[in-house]
Parts: C-alpha cells; sequence; structure tokens
C-alpha cells in the first residue's frame, strides 16, 4: 500500500459534496440570503443564471433547458473539478441541483448543449466560508481504530500459526507442515496491504521465486518452504529458512502497531485485496506448488470485508445504495466460495474447472466495482 | 469537437443535400444525422442515438466493429431490478458516448481523485467517429425472466459441418458497438461491460477490421478476406420497401416490445485462408459464382448486373447461386458482416475469417433456409468453418426518455 496524504488534507480539498437532483422532488431551498434556487436558463447558445455569486454553504440552482438539444449543467472547482452536475436535461425540462460549497472563491458554471465540448462557462463567485462539517470526524476515527484491532488480532494469530507451520518444518513432519501452510498464510493474506506497506517485508515473507530480488537477497519466506514441502522435500537448509520466517512475522509484528493508517487507506487496502484476487488467486499463480489459492482468496476477501466493515457507518451516511450493493455482492460471494469448500478447507486451484474459475472472476468482478468506489465517498 | 448531433426528427428529404449522409443514417422515414449544412469530416460524423429504428442496422456500415455477447450474472429475485437498473445506465451511457461524450459527465479526470473514474479515458480527444451501439435480447434471458420467447427467436437448428465452440455463442445481451475509429468502438464496450459488473459478465467478443457489407447505395463493396467483393445484392437503407419486407419486425407479427425491432444473426466463421490462396483463380470464381476483379457474376461486365441462374456459367453450387433469393423462395437478410484477424491459431495459421451479422424478420423463415442450403451445397465450406453462434432480438429504436428494453421489461 503506498502512502497516501492525510485524510485532513483531502478533507479541506474536497469539502464539497454534490447532491444532483436527480428526481423530480419539490424545488430545494434556496442558499441563504436568496429567495430562492438560482435560476438557470440552458438553450443550445446560452447559459444565463439569475445570479453569478452566492453565499458560502449549500447552493440550490433549477436549470431549465430553453434550447432544442439535450444538456447538462456543471458547477466546477479549480482544475475543473465537478462539484455538482445534472446530466440528461431533455427540452423544456427543469431540474434542481443542490451543492454544498463550503469555501468561498471563484468557481466555474457550464451548460453543455449537446453534452459534449467544454460547454458555455461562466465565473461564479462564492463569498465568505461556511463550516465544514465536522461530524464524519470521529466516526472515522472510530474506523480506523477499530480496524487496527483487526489488524492486531490477526497478526498475533499470524506468529501463533507461523510458530506451528515453522515448527512442524523443522521437525522434518512434512504432512503437518503441509497441513499447517494455508492456514498460517490465511492471517498474512487478511492483512496483505497492511503488511506490504512495509516495503522491505513482503518480498522476504512472500516473496515468488521468480520476483526480480535485489542484488543478494535470496529466496525466502512461505513459498520457499511450500517449494521444499511440495516438490523439491526438505532441503538442508528448511529449518533455517523456517527461522528466517519466523524472525520476519515477528518483525511484522512489531511494527505493525506503530503504523498509523488513514481511512483512506483503509478503502484502498479493502480494493487492493480483491486486486490480489483477480490477479494473483484466480490464475492459481499464488500457490504454484501447493494450489491452496482457495485459502488465500477467502482470507483476501476477508481483509476487504473487515476494512469495507470499519468504514461502514461513513459509506451509509453518505451513499446508502452502495452499503447494499457491497452486503449483496460480498455476500454472493462468500456463498460462491462456500462451493468449494473441503473438510476444513477448499479444493485446491487443480481441482478447479474454467467453468469454477469463471464464475469467481464474474464475483469478483461483482464485489470489485463497488469497492473500488469506496475511496472516493471517504474522501469525499 | 462538434456538439451537433441532436437534430433529430428531420424527415427525410428537408435536410437538403444528399451528401449529408456521410456517416449518417436513412431510418424509417427520418433522416437521422447531421444535417446538411456541411458535411462534418470522416471520423467527425454522429449517428442519432434515438429513432424508431435502433442505429447501426441500416446505419451506412462503419468500417470498424467491437461486438459483446454478455450473460446475466444476478439471479432470483434482484434478476429483474438488476437488468431494468443496468439498462437504464447502459441506455444513458450509451446516448452520451455516441455523441461523443464521456460515459458519465466528467468521468476520465473531472471528478473525485482518490476515486476511480467513470469513464475509462481512452477516447478522450477522439471524436464520435460515427459511433453506434446497438442493443439485443437473447433468448436465454427471456428464459431466465419467465417471458415466452418470439418463435423467430428460437435457438438455430444444429447444420451439417457446424463446429460451434459453446464460448463463441450464445449470450443473454449483446451489444453491437460500430464506429469509424476502432478505440471509439472498444472504449464504448468497455465502459458498458465495467457498468455490468455484478449483474452482467461478458460470455464473448469479438473485434471486426473491416466492413464486409455495404448497406447503402452511397457506399463501395468492400472485400472478405477470400478477396471477393462481399454483399454485393445487400438490402440497401435506400430500399425501405424492402426493409419493410425482409428486415423490420411488423406490429402485426408480434410480439409487442418487437413491432420496429428486428432479429440478429451473429456466426463466427473462421475462413481457412492458406488453402483458399492456393486455389486457382478459376475455382475460387467458380466456387463464389463471381469474378474477383469486378465482382460480376461470372458472364456478366457488371458488378451490379443481375444474377442470371440459368447462364451454364454459374456452377450448380456456386455460392451466389445457393444464396440468391431466387434459390430461396424471395428469401432476402440485412448483411453486416466484419472480417476478422484473431491472432494465429497455434498451428501456424492466421486465425481468420468473417464475422458474419445479418438483420431479419424472421431467422427461421431466412437465415435457417439460407444456412441450410449453403451448409449441404455450399462448396466453400470446404474452406470455412462455422465457429460461433448467436440470435438476438433487436428491439425497435426509442423515443425520447426510453431505455434499452424498456418495452420488453415494463409491458
Amino acid at each position: 500500500m503506498s502512502a497516501r496524504p492525510a485524510l485532513a488534507a483531502l478533507a479541506a480539498a474536497l469539502a464539497a459534496v454534490a447532491v444532483a437532483g436527480c428526481t423530480s422532488t419539490a424545488a430545494p431551498e434556496g442558499a441563504p440570503g436568496q429567495p430562492g434556487p438560482i435560476s438557470v436558463s440552458a438553450s443550445d447558445s446560452a447559459c444565463d443564471l439569475s445570479a453569478a455569486s452566492a453565499p458560502a454553504g449549500t447552493v440550490s440552482f433549477s436549470i431549465r433547458n430553453a434550447g432544442a438539444k439535450v444538456t447538462e449543467f456543471y458547477v466546477y472547482g479549480a482544475g475543473d473539478r465537478i462539484i455538482g452536475e445534472v446530466e440528461n436535461i431533455g427540452p423544456g425540462l427543469t431540474r434542481p441541483l443542490t451543492v454544498e460549497i463550503p469555501q468561498g472563491g471563484t468557481y466555474t458554471t457550464a451548460c453543455k448543449p449537446g453534452m459534449v465540448g467544454d460547454g458555455i462557462r461562466a465565473p461564479f463567485t462564492v463569498t465568505g466560508n461556511a463550516a465544514a462539517a465536522v461530524e464524519g470526524d470521529a466516526a472515522l476515527a472510530a474506523a480506523v481504530a477499530g480496524y487496527q484491532r483487526y489488524t492486531t488480532s490477526q497478526t498475533e494469530a499470524l506468529v501463533t500459526k507461523t510458530g506451528e507451520f515453522t515448527d512442524a518444518v523443522k521437525r522434518g513432519d512434512v504432512p503437518a507442515a503441509q497441513a499447517l501452510f494455508p492456514v498460517s498464510r490465511t492471517y498474512w493474506e487478511r492483512i496483505e496491504p497492511v503488511a506490504e506497506s512495509f516495503g522491505d517485508i513482503d518480498p522476504k515473507i512472500d516473496g515468488r521465486e521468480d520476483d526480480e530480488r535485489d542484488p543478494g537477497v535470496e529466496f525466502t519466506g512461505y513459498h520457499r518452504l511450500e517449494k521444499d514441502l511440495w516438490v523439491t522435500g526438505l532441503q538442508p537448509d528448511s529449518g533455517a529458512m523456517a527461522d528466517r520466517l519466523m524472525a520476519d512475522v515477528r518483525d511484522l509484528q512489531s511494527r505493525v502497531g506503530g503504523v498509523q493508517l488513514t481511512p483512506l487507506q483503509l478503502a484502498n487496502g479493502a480494493k487492493e485485496l480483491l486486486d490480489e484476487v483477480a490477479t494473483g488467486k484466480i490464475t492459481g499463480e499464488e500457490d504454484r506448488y501447493s494450489h491452496t489459492d482457495l485459502w488465500d482468496f477467502r482470507a483476501n476477501v476477508d481483509g476487504s470485508q473487515a476494512a469495507v466493515s470499519a468504514l461502514r457507518p461513513i459509506i451509509d451516511q453518505r451513499d446508502p445504495v452502495l452499503g447494499q450493493t457491497l452486503d449483496q455482492r460480498f455476500a454472493a460471494l462468500d456463498a460462491l466460495l462456500e462451493n468449494y469448500r473441503a473438510g476444513d478447507g477448499f479444493k485446491l486451484y487443480t481441482e478447479l474447472t474454467p467453468d469454477d474459475t469463471r464464475k469467481m472472476t464474474e464475483a469478483v468482478d461483482a464485489v470489485g466495482e463497488p469497492v473500488s468506489q469506496v475511496a472516493g465517498i471517504i474522501a469525499a | 469537437m462538434s456538439l451537433r448531433g441532436f437534430s433529430r426528427r428531420r424527415l427525410l428529404g428537408a435536410a437538403g443535400a444528399g451528401t449529408a449522409l456521410v456517416g449518417a443514417g436513412v431510418a424509417g422515414g427520418y433522416l437521422v444525422g447531421s444535417s446538411g449544412a456541411e458535411d462534418p469530416a470522416p471520423g467527425q460524423a454522429t449517428v442519432p442515438f434515438r429513432g424508431v429504428h435502433q442505429a447501426g442496422i441500416v446505419t451506412p456500415a462503419q468500417d470498424r466493429l467491437h461486438f459483446v455477447a454478455l450473460d446475466v450474472t444476478a439471479t432470483g429475485p434482484i434478476l429483474r431490478p438488476a437488468v431494468v437498473a443496468l439498462l437504464k445506465r447502459w441506455t444513458s451511457a450509451a446516448e452520451r458516448m455516441t455523441a461523443g461524450a464521456e460515459a458519465a459527465p466528467g468521468g476520465a479526470v473531472n471528478r473525485n481523485p482518490e476515486a476511480p473514474p467513470l469513464d475509462t479515458g481512452e477516447a478522450l480527444d477522439l471524436p464520435a467517429a460515427s459511433l453506434t451501439l446497438t442493443f439485443g435480447i437473447g433468448g436465454s434471458l427471456l428464459d431466465k425472466l419467465g417471458i415466452p420467447r418470439p418463435r423467430a427467436l428460437a435457438d438455430l437448428p444444429p447444420f451439417q459441418r457446424d463446429q460451434l465452440d459453446p464460448a463463441l455463442s450464445g449470450g443473454d445481451l449483446c451489444i453491437q458497438a460500430c464506429a469509424d475509429d476502432p478505440q471509439v468502438a472498444v472504449h464504448a464496450v468497455r465502459n458498458l461491460v465495467r457498468s455490468g459488473f455484478g449483474t452482467t459478465a461478458v460470455r464473448w467478443s469479438q473485434l471486426g477490421f473491416g466492413r464486409t457489407s455495404s448497406t447503402s447505395t452511397a457506399q463501395q463493396t468492400h472485400r472478405n478476406l477470400f478477396g471477393f467483393k462481399d454483399g454485393t445484392n445487400n438490402l440497401k437503407a435506400e430500399d425501405t420497401a424492402a426493409l419493410d419486407q425482409h428486415v423490420w419486425v411488423p406490429g402485426s407479427e408480434g410480439p409487442p416490445w418487437m413491432a420496429g425491432g428486428t432479429y440478429l444473426v451473429a456466426r463466427r466463421i473462421r475462413m481457412h485462408v492458406e488453402t483458399w490462396d492456393r486455389t486457382s483463380l478459376t475455382e475460387q470464381e467458380s466456387l463464389t459464382g463471381r469474378t474477383k476483379g469486378t465482382g460480376a457474376p461470372i458472364g456478366a461486365a457488371d458488378e451490379f448486373a443481375p444474377i442470371d441462374l440459368t447462364a451454364p456459367l454459374i456452377a450448380d453450387d456456386a455460392h451466389i447461386r445457393l444464396a440468391s433469393a431466387s434459390a430461396l423462395g424471395g428469401v432476402r437478410i440485412l448483411r453486416r458482416g466484419y472480417n476478422f484477424v484473431d491472432g494465429s491459431d497455434g498451428a501456424g495459421h492466421l486465425n481468420a475469417g468473417l464475422f458474419f451479422l445479418a438483420f431479419m424478420r424472421d431467422p427461421q423463415r431466412q437465415f435457417v433456409p439460407m444456412q441450410s442450403a449453403l451448409a449441404r451445397y455450399d462448396r466453400m465450406m470446404e474452406y470455412i468453418e462455422h465457429t460461433g453462434s448467436a440470435v438476438f432480438a433487436c428491439p425497435p429504436g426509442l423515443g425520447e426518455g426510453a431505455y434499452w428494453g424498456q418495452s420488453l421489461l415494463e409491458a
């Protein structure tokens, strides 16, 4: 996970929340000091506003399409970032738009007859400053705290189970080690984006044989032991490799406590875990010797769900429909994975048919799209 | 980028110069497209999205195709609402993209920088390029929705020598994207596919790089990968009486949601160009029934000369004889196919062929007898094999505010 700007900076940059009027509800309330919404007459060649300025806060527009082409109305901030927009206004129709603009300054309005091009633009002045909404801050802090508890508990379990796994390797108990391999990896895969944020640890613990490595860096970690256990048989240095893996996992644990995550990192982590599934697990690349990819698949999805759950109160506040979609899509993916249970674990990747992997791809695509929307909502 | 393109409902003839037809379509008595003040530069033209019939059928065939068939993955009680919601999203994005706009307002760059862009961006700075998006519904979707299939949407029977791959056949929904620029067509399909995740998944998709049919008398006849002019006797946009007879489903034929619609038959035809290329010119022409240079029927001088089936020079099993209307009891279809080369086959040959697309009023009465005859008797079959097959119902065009499939789903 790469470093991201702190949430506070984003909140300042993007404090405007747009509420596009897409339904034919009653006309919105006007901005303070305004008798009603600013009326916009949008024709094929003109974009006339009844006022070119408004006080900071809630600003309402009522856009009438007086032209013959389908039109759109936009409010842009600096760099043409869209603060609010109404699309698909047919000829003769009137549609409302309400935007929150807490910061004073110069903005731009535009009508876009025919829906293409830069549109008919004019400057729009917002005066004064309105208090930015702060009620979300406590909820965001709670989300981060909740997810950090999850990370800590998963790391503890990772240390315990990896200990059992490496002990089995050192005893030379191949069946026990093989059984513990996917179990111990589960805790790693659940928190992988956090672990990956320490750039040096991930290659040591989870590097693959054909990964590019810095000069002098050996192929170590889970996948080295996986190869020993499934392909080459235990090697003279397998025990030493087990010790190194254990040391690296303990190193991770010592560092995780000090990580200060941002809500945006949670959101992007949730997306990255699903990307991992799509590019590494459904393809059978991750566990190429043991074929225990579905354990990792399940764990990545668990981790993604945990991050989304932590953010859920903010998601529900800002986009109630998205929360329902996430529930539905995660539930469908969970149900699909249950079909591939075998005993305490899962079928091997080599037991899957192309039809199975196609269904998995569909289910991961289905949840990946709404999860990819979470970061934008958190940053809004 | 042109701001024109929404000048709909201009009556044929009221728009002035016939030369304004560059990239525009004639449909159902409306001249649709940019009006006659000036001709748009090549690639700049827009084809109106709404009209009596869907665009992309009698619209003069653009040079590039991206076709996609999708399966609906939503099931149970959410199936129908999910499909309705998707078709509304698709309609909005499709109308925008055919006008040369991003799939959603500000989609590629002018949104929240922490959110993934709503438009994928590869068509930024490109014009509309005559993009048309044509929508179809497979019989399998009607089965899932519990809606009876029109008789014309029955599955095609197996034909002799079919080598159909299920992974290249069928589908609950289809979108045909045609444009002057391949990137514009691919962009459209990609963004619609993305919008469908969770409700639909791609079943198969086909790129086409050169039209093999002309659908307007203003267009030259192009050649297929056998090097022959293809579709000389195609139905043309200008012959509205023939279109009404052979392409558009009349209201009397039912079901009501298909009145003014048409059926699309898609066949992926692999062409063994390597063996064809070792065949003598005489044999190639004999198999086809036309001369390779001019495209004229053998024994005639002009490409468009009527085919004299009494002429002994045209072999009994020549392709044009077997496919001709007179040999098939008057049956005709509107062809709109594209050449393709999908890389190589891993065995030293090009994976090349013709993606056959044809629109018709009733595949059971038009395509089935035609293909039965060709599959049995056409000697050209030695050089081709049909590897994919699908039939879709393409509902009529949309009025203002309507969405794809509304006539079916809100019937």
